[in-house]
């Protein structure tokens, strides 16, 4: 009886000394500083009040004519098919108006607080808007003649808090998703002239 | 118009639908002259391929008439052509690198979340293959959409028959390719599983590319012989030990290149076959998987595997090891047909190719439900269905 366990003794100590060890050296890790991915793809989603989401899309063309689209509000409804309408006021204040989940209207009032020619467009949403969000449009070349790298990220508060973030998850109404399809549609616009489709649009008055 | 359309598993109708029209600007609308069933067709009538709706148009390979042209297409009126199954922008970064089925921009961003979550990056459009690939109406129907009309279709010469040409719309350049990923050198023996029409173009194709010999490997006897007819020698495998008779058959070496054309709907008793077809059955798992850990087996070290066999999702017991151990060398995809396009329709000009003896029925599209059942339930005899609208 005692050989076993002197047998085991010593495999087991180091066994346990080597978690011990795993451990301690493992510490330090969680408090390391941050790595070289974007913070948008952090397993963690909310910041504060504010869902944090964003995409990237290599477009085959040029900074400028993708920022010129981008900065220009009668444009953005060409290819943003969730955007019903665009409008810029005289006091720079950009009117959107949005299809929430079932088929709701919500209203967005931004204005730019950034900007750099063909590079780079900063946007927060202002009083009397009925979300609040912030966000940025980036645009750089793209390694190898591929074009220019869009990069839209925007950080919102979910109107309805966690509960609302989920339900609209579950429509697919989440601006992640959304925001996905909308840089989608702008590269097939851009590089194939059209936005693909299987069905012919839905016909009014019918 | 009619169309066959979509209503269940092993449940299709000719019905009238309404007539397609133009929507984008590069677009063209073909009057279908003749199509044909594909035996990839057969996996959505067996109801393993998800998000097939009720009513889609099926059919992928198809040609005809143009009888309108949007303003961008380059088609006129009256030209006869070809349309390839995949649907390809032409400009984007994969279709200028002639990766046409990897297309970027033919896959409505609605339909791209799925294949997104399924295997990480969204398909290119497709005809009529369920939504994962766009939804798009296909083409066993009198009337087709083609979008992107200025880079897949094909226009046919004068003096070609419909059904000389009609396979560059899917099976013969997908034979062809199926070849090519196999890498063929001079005097190489290249296994081929499966002697349905991809199988059988693989094993033309490989023969052209100069493989020493060709190995098939099926158990319709009918199938055997069309093989045979070809060139190739052939192995039932409910008669000899496949594994045995590759390798006997080999010198010892095992083939060069194996070519899995079964894809993910194996046939046979083998324990694994049986285990993965009662999966598939309850919905534990979408492929069997049982020529392919076939031909990763037999392959000799340091061999190629080309797998143009459609595959849709998990496989397990997949002999990883083997894969890895004698360090094989994998290519697969779906076909990327206009690469091919023009290459292919010179030979069939010349007499090179020949494609017609694989057809064994013609119906009229009406029927087209009698050759579904068929092609699935009497594979021995009906090697190839073309339907006439």
């Amino acid at each position: 009886m005692h050989k076993t366990l002197t047998r085991f003794a010593l495999p087991l100590g180091v066994a346990g000394l080597a978690v011990a060890a795993y451990w301690a050296a493992r510490k330090p890790a969680s408090s390391h500083p941050p790595d070289s991915a974007p913070g948008r793809t952090a397993r963690q989603t909310w910041f504060g009040d504010y869902v944090v989401g964003g995409r990237s899309v290599t477009i085959a063309a040029e900074p400028e004519p993708l920022f010129a689209i981008w900065r220009d509000p009668s444009q953005l409804s060409r290819f943003m098919r969730h955007v019903q309408s665009v409008e810029a006021a005289e006091d720079g204040t950009w009117r959107w108006v949005l299809r929430g989940p079932a088929e709701a209207e919500v209203t967005l009032l931004t204005r730019i607080v950034t900007e750099r020619a063909s590079e780079l467009i900063a946007w927060r949403s202002v009083e009397g808007s009925e979300i609040e969000a912030e966000g940025k449009v980036m645009f750089r070349k793209a390694p190898a003649g591929r074009g220019t790298v869009v990069e839209a990220v925007i950080a919102y508060q979910p109107p309805g808090g966690t509960m609302g973030h989920w339900m609209a998850k579950a429509f697919g109404t989440d601006p992640a998703r959304l925001g996905r399809h909308e840089l989608k549609r702008l590269k097939m616009l851009m590089e194939t002239g059209e936005i693909a489709t299987a069905s012919p649009p839905a016909q009014k008055g019918h | 118009m009619r169309a066959l359309t979509f209503h269940g598993t092993h449940d299709v109708r000719v019905e009238t639908v309404p007539d397609p029209r133009l929507i984008n600007p590069r677009d063209a609308i073909i009057e279908v002259t003749a199509t044909a069933i594909c035996g990839s067709d057969l996996h959505l009538y067996n109801g393993v391929i998800p998000g097939v709706a009720r009513g889609d148009i099926l059919g992928h390979e198809f040609m005809g008439r143009v009888v309108e042209a949007g303003p961008q297409s380059t088609l006129r009126p009256g030209e006869r052509v070809v349309v390839p199954f995949t649907i390809s922008c032409g400009s984007c970064f994969f279709c200028q690198m002639q990766l046409f089925s990897a297309c970027d921009n033919s896959n409505p961003v609605e339909s791209q979340d799925a294949s997104e979550l399924a295997y990480g990056h969204a398909m290119s459009g497709l005809f009529g293959y369920s939504h994962l690939t766009g939804g798009y109406p296909g083409g066993q129907a009198q009337y087709v959409r083609v979008p992107f009309s200025d880079v897949g279709p094909i226009v046919i010469p004068e003096g070609l028959e419909d059904e000389q040409v009609l396979f560059l719309s899917d099976i013969l350049p997908t034979g062809w390719m199926a070849a090519e990923n196999a890498g063929i050198r001079q005097g190489d023996t290249v296994a081929v599983w499966g002697c349905g029409p991809v199988g059988l173009f693989a094993i033309q194709s490989a023969l052209i590319m100069g493989a020493g010999q060709v190995i098939a490997i099926d158990h319709y006897p009918h199938r055997l012989d069309l093989a045979r007819g070809l060139g190739a020698k052939v192995i039932d495998y409910t008669q000899t030990d496949v594994l045995e008779a590759l390798m006997e058959m080999s010198g010892g070496i095992g083939p060069d290149a194996v070519i899995d054309a079964v894809g993910m709907e194996s046939h046979g008793f083998a324990p694994d076959n049986l285990m993965d077809t009662v999966k598939q059955k309850v919905g534990l798992g979408a492929d069997r998987g049982h020529a392919l850990r076939m031909a990763l087996m037999a392959v000799r070290k340091g061999g190629r595997v080309s797998i143009p066999g459609v595959y849709g999702g998990m496989v397990d017991k997949f002999p990883l090891g083997a894969l890895m151990q004698k360090g094989l060398e994998v290519r697969s995809g779906q076909t990327h047909v206009q690469r091919y396009s023009q290459d292919l329709l010179r030979r069939i000009g010349e007499g090179e190719i020949d494609t017609t003896f694989l057809i064994s029925h013609r119906l009229p599209l009406e029927e087209a439900a009698e050759g579904y059942r068929n092609f699935r339930d009497n594979q021995n005899e009906w090697t190839k269905v073309v339907l006439k609208p």
